[in-house]
């Protein structure tokens, strides 16, 4: 078993179980708190897998933002934890076994079907972060010039959107 | 070396967990961040194929995923908070007003 492989299968358990702690646990920040978790395991992967500068953007924007605006909202709303209610008794196991069939199905399909020509990734030790920038940078201002812009503006309404939602409406409330 | 099979069913299991935490959850901030485990496997699947292919494609295709998965993030928590304002709970078994 090579360093990589060893590394993969640890990194992946901890993927796996603190998505698991993010479904069970019954308090919002804690569920918060192991997606962080998840997160950072899912940059490490990209650091595995050669894509330095998108690892770093997940830390920076899903661990560092999102994660933040997340835990702000729970907080602020005082609603860690909600009451048990049972309103439709079957659907737990309904679901769970729905998305076993889920899993075993896109597992066949992705892996027999979509399966790209060089099945085997090659040991990333070398991978040049600079270089790797550059060419991002690259195709990201020329090939994929106007997507980048419309993100940009994508982004704008976002933030416009959430002020205007988030606003409390003055002279309605008196 | 690692095969490119193994990320693939790493994303797939992520990808069911976040199905089973947005189908038996009834807090809306958990089914929410259900959804950013779903987008966050679905984009280790992209990178793990582009990264098999040789191709920067994908890890700009990811970029862009991020981007909107951080519009997404802001309009979503601010409606979770009018829905709170409005109904003083974030329980979705609450949220029944047009059940006929």
């Amino acid at each position: 078993m090579t360093l990589d492989l060893a590394l993969f299968l640890v990194l992946s358990l901890v993927a796996i179980a603190s998505a698991l702690g993010m479904l069970l646990s019954r308090n919002a920040v804690y569920s918060a708190l192991f997606l962080v978790l998840n997160f950072v395991t899912v940059a490490v992967f990209y650091l595995l897998l050669g894509a330095p500068f998108i690892a770093m953007a997940q830390i920076t924007v899903y661990a560092g933002a999102i994660m933040v605006l997340f835990l702000f909202v729970i907080m602020l709303l005082g609603t860690e934890d909600l009451p048990k209610s049972q309103v439709l008794p079957w659907q737990r196991p309904l679901a769970i076994v729905l998305s076993v069939l889920l899993a075993a199905e896109a597992t066949y399909l992705l892996v027999t079907k979509a399966r790209p020509a060089g099945d085997v990734l090659q040991p990333e030790a070398s991978v040049n972060t600079m270089d790797n920038l550059r060419q991002l940078g690259n195709l990201l201002f020329t090939d994929y010039l106007l997507p980048f812009e419309v993100v940009s503006i994508l982004l704008l309404v976002a933030m416009v959107g959430a002020i205007i939602l988030t606003k409390k409406e003055k002279g309605a409330r008196q | 070396m690692i095969p490119v099979d193994y990320y693939i069913i790493l994303s797939t299991i992520l990808f069911t967990i976040g199905v089973v935490g947005v189908l038996v959850r009834r807090n809306a901030l958990i089914i929410f961040m259900s959804i950013e485990l779903m987008l966050n496997a679905a984009n280790l699947a992209i990178v793990a194929f582009g990264s098999a292919l040789k191709s920067f494609s994908g890890q700009i295709f990811v970029f862009f995923v991020i981007a909107v998965a951080a519009a997404e993030v802001a309009v979503g928590l601010a409606l979770i908070v009018e829905i709170f304002r409005t109904k003083k709970s974030i329980d979705v078994d609450q949220m029944s007003s047009m059940k006929g």
